[in-house]
């Protein structure tokens, strides 16, 4: 197996990153992949929670670089999807413990052993963000049709685009609310496009049962926002899916309407 | 009463002094410059300045004793802009700047047809994202959009081919006649020598390319019709 190492990414806080995580690992691996998860927040892990692996945790990366441990034993095995891994990310210390350098060489002893290396990046642009991107092939930018947070995405690409090894970056839209666009109150997925000017892997709509099934530690690949996250992880593989209509929500009614109106 | 001879402007990095050719020998300007800062003491104290002497050749002592002078009045003389090399060398050995903004890498490729004067210029084939900036004394082309929180420093023209949405200050060293140009201008802010403006708030509007340039004192942006 050569993995494809795949770093998630941001720039702004509360877009989705963990989440997107914990749902593509959970939609590849149920896809039959062997996917293996790092959560490069340290200080700050929240990935565990989100994938229901927090009580299972005994060594962290910090642990691994610090040689307390080896990888081997730092790596948690999700209980009922046996392809899902999991890196944790050390809940003390801060992103200082971990070196880019560090990254590459942990990314590297697991290249060989899983198709997909999902790494977790904190917020921000320092050295979290660098320790994130520095094992990465690709870049998963996640952003909300929000003002601010299309920003801070630009700002990540600008930086991810600098870089010599002209990483490809693609672009989820997360949190999209399709009566809001309608009413003009968001930014539709066109207007985020236009600044950023990346090629699109994904628009997952806002929808309740993340953040419940996010508080359960069991990601619902049946949900609305699942669903949207599992056509993300076949494009990943290579699929061609087409885009998720936006406005299927509303009762039959309007959708009735929309359908003679249009 | 007003000193023609000495300009004093304001610019992003303080106050810009232009000493005009017929400012008289140098004690002589200096004196005027003295008296005139003496005229306003309370507006000049405290200010960052940089002088600008065209091509009036400046030796250390005098420039240092101009120094003392300034810093005297509560007054720092951080950067001197001159043709001259024997000004610029001894702002230099003074330790001041000889620019407004930051050097741009080495602009040497010659032209290739001698008779058209042309100008240097920073070309950057890709779009600026926020964060991204460009400093340089030349000119600056860019094939490519400018994002919001993208900046642009030049001390000449800025010419876009895309969409200005970010920042830019064209002729930063204080030329008016320089012009800022872009297929869709919405600029956050738009400044050409010391004016300063912003883009109309109007979301309906259709991208037109225009150019923004100083009329009678202010700036205006002039669609293109071809």
């Amino acid at each position: 197996m050569a993995a494809r190492v795949i770093t998630v990414t941001s720039g702004k806080g509360g877009v989705g990153k963990t989440t997107t995580t914990a749902n593509l690992a959970v939609a590849l691996a149920s896809l039959g992949k062997q996917v293996i998860c790092i959560d490069a927040d340290i200080g700050l892990r929240n990935l565990d929670l989100i994938l229901g692996m927090e009580n299972r945790i005994v060594n962290d990366i910090v642990d691994v670089v610090e040689g307390r441990c080896k990888l081997r034993q730092a790596m948690i095995r999700h209980k009922t999807m046996p392809d899902l891994w999991l890196v944790p990310a050390a809940q003390t210390r801060d992103k200082t413990a971990v070196s880019p350098t560090q990254m590459v060489e942990i990314v590297k002893e697991l290249r060989n052993d899983f198709h997909f290396v999902l790494i977790d990046s904190p917020a921000g642009i320092e050295r979290g963000f660098r320790n994130a991107v520095a094992p990465a092939d690709e870049v998963l930018i996640v952003t909300n049709p929000e003002v601010s947070a299309v920003r801070d995405a630009d700002r990540i690409i600008g930086l991810i685009e600098a870089d010599a090894r002209k990483l490809p970056v693609r672009l989820i839209i997360n949190r999209v609310k399709a009566d809001m666009i309608r009413r003009g109150e968001m930014l539709s997925p066109d207007d985020v496009i236009d600044i950023l000017a990346i090629s699109l892997i994904g628009i997952v709509p806002e929808d309740e049962d993340v953040l419940i099934a996010g508080n359960r530690g069991a990601p619902d690949p049946n949900s609305r926002a699942g669903q949207s996250f599992r056509n993300i992880a076949r494009r990943l593989m290579g699929e061609d899916v087409p885009l998720e209509r936006l406005d299927n929500s509303g009762n039959l009614f309007q959708r009735l309407a929309r359908l003679f109106s249009g | 009463m007003a000193d023609d001879a000495i300009a004093i402007r304001g610019i992003r990095e303080g106050l810009l002094l232009t000493i005009k050719p017929d400012a008289g020998d140098w004690t002589e300007m200096v004196a005027r410059l003295s008296a005139r800062i003496d005229e306003q003491r309370a507006f000049f104290k405290g200010a960052r300045v940089a002088l600008d002497v065209g091509s009036r050749p400046v030796i250390h002592h005098e420039l240092d004793s101009l120094k003392a002078i300034l810093s005297k009045r509560e007054i720092t003389l951080w950067a001197v802009i001159s043709s001259s090399s024997t000004t610029l060398g001894a702002a230099r050995n003074l330790g001041l700047e000889t620019t407004l903004v930051a050097q741009s890498e080495q602009l040497d490729t010659p032209a290739i047809n001698p008779e058209e004067p042309g100008k240097p210029g920073v070309f950057i084939d890709h779009t600026l994202r926020s964060g991204r900036t460009v400093r340089t004394n030349g000119n600056v082309i860019v094939y490519g959009d400018v994002n919001p929180g993208a900046e642009i420093v030049a001390g000449g023209s800025i010419i876009i081919w895309g969409r200005l949405r970010g920042t830019v200050h064209a002729g930063a060293n204080g030329d008016e006649t320089a012009i800022v140009c872009a297929l869709d201008l919405a600029p956050t802010q738009l400044r050409i020598a010391g004016y300063i403006t912003v883009s109309p708030q109007d979301k309906r509007r259709k991208p037109l390319p225009e150019t923004a340039a100083v009329r009678q004192g202010r700036i205006v942006a002039e669609p293109w019709n071809g």
